[in-house]
């Protein structure tokens, strides 16, 4: 496949010409990573890079400023009993908790994310959307988390999906796009590798599995197959596309099988927050729980970490 | 595709810690006889010889060296334990071999080490391939032993003898299992020769032969070189050779049996085409070549070693082959993350860089990847070679060891043609999303084996074996029974 000829800012490419994904081929590439044994330096360096990436997430209907308000102290003293820990890349939240993060987290290198565009189904019109989109980046959001409209792709209507994708990017101004694909939806990888170059196409900063609201959520299948997308996209065009998984990865050790597949697919330049992220809710602990275990050689409580 | 400018970076940032497998728990002696008669026992002429690991040069033990007497001595054995082993109820011969499956189980972990310590495969195969591949040979062909009835409906089937067996260095264990296991199952006895670079896993699978108490003299194991396979080749008292290396010797002795009673399978060397077409599935391709020529270092007779790339994808292709080979870790193969390990001896690598530097002569463009490798041992780096041509000797002989030739081909008769352009015939692989196509060339490439999306997939229920110059007979399933059964009506 080459996509070279293709204008990459605002045209649709030939979905059509992206090649074919072999789900068994996946499965075993993906276990090949799961082999991987990850011991000693490497293991607590590869901790401390996914505590870096997290995206500290809470999108529940029942969130209130402050439930997101104890998130944030949550992503700024990650488990202070343990120095020299980074800080996670962002804290997630619907659009009208943004202005309550951005007090929170006021004069700290944390991001906010704010998820918009009808999250989780994305069934509301393209001015709904944007107005989302607007409402989010006023109120302080520097990263979008968008979803695609999964009815119009299974449609086959890819056109307007890309439209909407690069209305959004549009919307979003400076702030950096990330376009969740709803993996668990699409049903195949086929689709997944398809809609993965349709949405870099359009202008995603980032691509997104899923929004943990739809099971599958993130896979090392899809994720995989995302970053092989992404792999391609650069050599097409030499812009960098960032990846994150969402929904499910709530152990440390699946957590750094990810940086596995990651390091042997996209290499060293992918392997900070800037490209890579991770959203979760409870794998922050169990990460920090691990660190701990490096250190002391024993297992703590869980009741010694913190969850807000 | 990649440029000097956006070129994907696999050599620096955060690297995998040394993850190296234990070797408290393994026990391998100083000194091993030759297992005769359900003993281990000393070589009349008592001549031994070095067993080194290939990764380091060091001596791991001394293994006898079987003489032209001792052959016949192990023979006799057979011969002795013949009578008693083919008049026991099937189904006792049956649980003697689950016995043997289940203790290789069992000790999985020891044989995975010593596998890899005498032979210089990763212990990532070794623990994930050979030895439970081994042990489901035996677990399966202990299921035929009472069965044999319903194999050949209509015919009774007859064990052949005494089977002298000669096995190659590549897949030791394993190997050991593709013999020994039917042959027991039919009532045969043996006299198996393990390769003289990697007899342990062999002394260690005659323990289990000991511990699960298989009657005396059913199964001799013999140590040697060549000499001693050519012994047992030669011996009167043998009913049925079966081989398992290189169709140089494999002619040898086709032409020592020519005029005798013996029958005999052969499973000799291959050069198989692996066929990527532009609609395959690029990713997974990818994949599947690495597997189909760096498993085991390219110590595999059915190692996918030519690649015919459909001339549409081939920059594609390659440049994913070399970033790919960049995340390859050639090393210590104790190391859970050794992707390829040691080459087996110092006469391999000699060969294998022969080869190098043959291809190079004849025009081919090398490609290596960067990976360091020890300073110690035997290694050679995943390697590749374009333009070269179906005239080129790497292309035409068997290296056995990391290298692929690649081609790239126009049309489906085109890479037909090629593929079958070889004196060998023993495996090959096609790729591409269209049902049609696999079947067209699948049914028309002539090989024993042919791998559709998929490669170096291997079960005991499949049988395996080669077409013109890969050898004659079949391994495995139910026609690897056939090979140790005389069928009358």
């Amino acid at each position: 496949m080459s996509l070279t000829a293709v204008d990459t800012t605002t045209r649709l490419p030939d979905l059509s010409a992206v090649p074919a994904v072999d789900e068994v081929g996946v499965n075993e590439r993906v276990a090949r990573f799961q082999s991987r044994s990850i011991k000693t330096a490497s293991k607590i360096e590869a901790l401390k890079l996914v505590l870096s990436m997290i995206d500290l997430t809470t999108l529940e209907g029942q969130d209130t400023p402050g439930k997101v308000r104890q998130l944030c102290q949550k992503a700024i003293h990650l488990h202070d009993a343990l120095p020299d820990l980074p800080h996670v890349a962002a804290v997630c939240v619907y659009p009208t908790m943004v202005g309550v993060a951005r007090e929170a987290l006021a004069g700290r290198d944390i991001n906010i994310a704010s998820v918009a565009t009808a999250f989780p189904s994305g069934q509301a019109p393209l001015s709904v959307k944007l107005e989302d989109t607007r409402m989010a980046v006023a109120a302080g959001a520097n990263e979008i988390d968008m979803v695609i409209s999964r009815g119009e792709f299974l449609a086959g209507h890819h056109g307007r999906v890309f439209d909407e994708i690069v209305a959004i990017k549009e919307a979003c101004g400076d702030a950096h796009l990330k376009v969740i694909l709803e993996t668990g939806e699409l049903g195949t990888l086929d689709r997944v590798r398809k809609a993965s170059v349709l949405a870099m196409h359009a202008g995603a900063d980032f691509i997104k599995t899923s929004t943990g609201k739809i099971q599958p959520a993130a896979t090392m299948q899809v994720t995989l197959v995302m970053l092989q997308a992404i792999r391609d996209y650069y050599y097409d065009t030499g812009r960098m596309v960032g990846m994150k998984p969402a929904g499910g990865i709530s152990s440390a050790k699946l957590a750094v099988h990810y940086l596995v597949m990651l390091r042997e697919t996209l290499g060293n330049a992918w392997m900070t927050p800037d490209w890579f992220r991770f959203g979760a809710s409870s794998l922050a602990n169990d990460v920090l729980m691990q660190l701990q275990k490096q250190k002391t050689g024993v297992y703590q409580s869980p009741d010694y970490f913190s969850k807000d | 595709m990649a440029t000097p400018e956006n070129k994907l970076a696999f050599d620096a940032g955060w690297q995998y810690s040394p993850a190296p497998e234990s070797t408290d728990h393994i026990k391998v002696r100083k000194r091993y006889g030759l297992f005769i008669g359900g003993d281990f026992v000393a070589p009349e002429k008592g001549k031994y010889f070095d067993t080194v690991n290939p990764a380091t040069e060091e001596k791991l033990s001394r293994v006898a060296l079987a003489s032209d007497a001792d052959v016949d001595k192990a023979v006799k054995a057979a011969r002795k334990a013949y009578g008693p082993w083919v008049r026991m109820k099937p189904a006792e011969r049956g649980k003697y071999i689950y016995r043997i499956a289940r203790i290789m189980q069992e000790r999985s972990r020891e044989f995975a080490a010593i596998e890899s310590l005498d032979g210089g495969k990763p212990i990532r195969e070794s623990r994930d391939v050979d030895v439970p591949l081994a042990a489901a040979h035996f677990f399966y062909y202990a299921g035929w032993a009472d069965k044999l009835e319903y194999a050949f409906p209509g015919r009774k089937a007859r064990p052949l003898g005494v089977a002298g067996q000669i096995i190659p260095w590549n897949f030791p264990l394993l190997m050991a299992a593709w013999k020994i296991a039917p042959a027991l199952a039919c009532g045969n006895t043996v006299v198996l020769k393990p390769a003289e670079t990697t007899p342990l896993t062999a002394m260690k699978l005659a323990e289990v032969v000991a511990d699960a108490g298989i009657p005396d003299g059913v199964v001799n194991i013999v140590t040697g070189a060549g000499e001693t396979g050519a012994a047992i080749v030669n011996h009167p008292g043998v009913d049925k050779i079966a081989f398992t290396g290189s169709t140089e010797v494999g002619r040898i002795i086709q032409q020592a049996l020519a005029g005798t009673n013996k029958k005999y399978t052969l499973e000799l060397g291959g050069k198989a085409a692996n066929i990527i077409f532009a609609d395959a599935a690029i990713d997974q391709a990818v994949e599947g070549i690495i597997n189909g020529i760096f498993f085991n270092q390219g110590h595999v007779c059915c190692a996918g070693s030519r690649l015919f790339v459909q001339e549409s994808v081939a920059e594609e292709v390659i440049q994913k082959l070399k970033d790919r080979m960049e995340t390859l870790i050639v090393g210590d193969p104790l190391d859970k993350n050794t992707d390829i390990g040691a080459i087996n001896s110092r006469q391999q690598l000699d060969t294998i860089e022969s080869y190098l530097a043959i291809g190079q002569g004849e025009g081919g463009e090398m490609y290596q990847s960067s990976c360091p490798v020890p300073d110690k041992g035997y290694w050679c780096r995943p390697t590749l070679f374009t333009g070269v041509s179906q005239s080129n000797r790497v292309v035409q002989e068997e290296i056995f060891g990391p290298v692929l030739a690649i081609q790239t081909f126009r049309t489906f008769d085109e890479a037909l043609t090629k593929a079958n352009n070889t004196p060998y015939g023993l495996s090959g692989g096609v790729w591409t999303d269209k049902g049609a196509k696999i079947f067209k060339m699948t049914q028309s490439v002539r090989a024993g084996v042919v791998w559709a999306n998929t490669f170096n997939k291997f079960d005991p229920t499949s049988p395996f074996g080669g077409y013109k110059e890969s050898g004659m007979g079949r391994e495995g399933g139910l026609h690897g029974l056939d090979a140790y059964l005389r069928l009358e009506a």
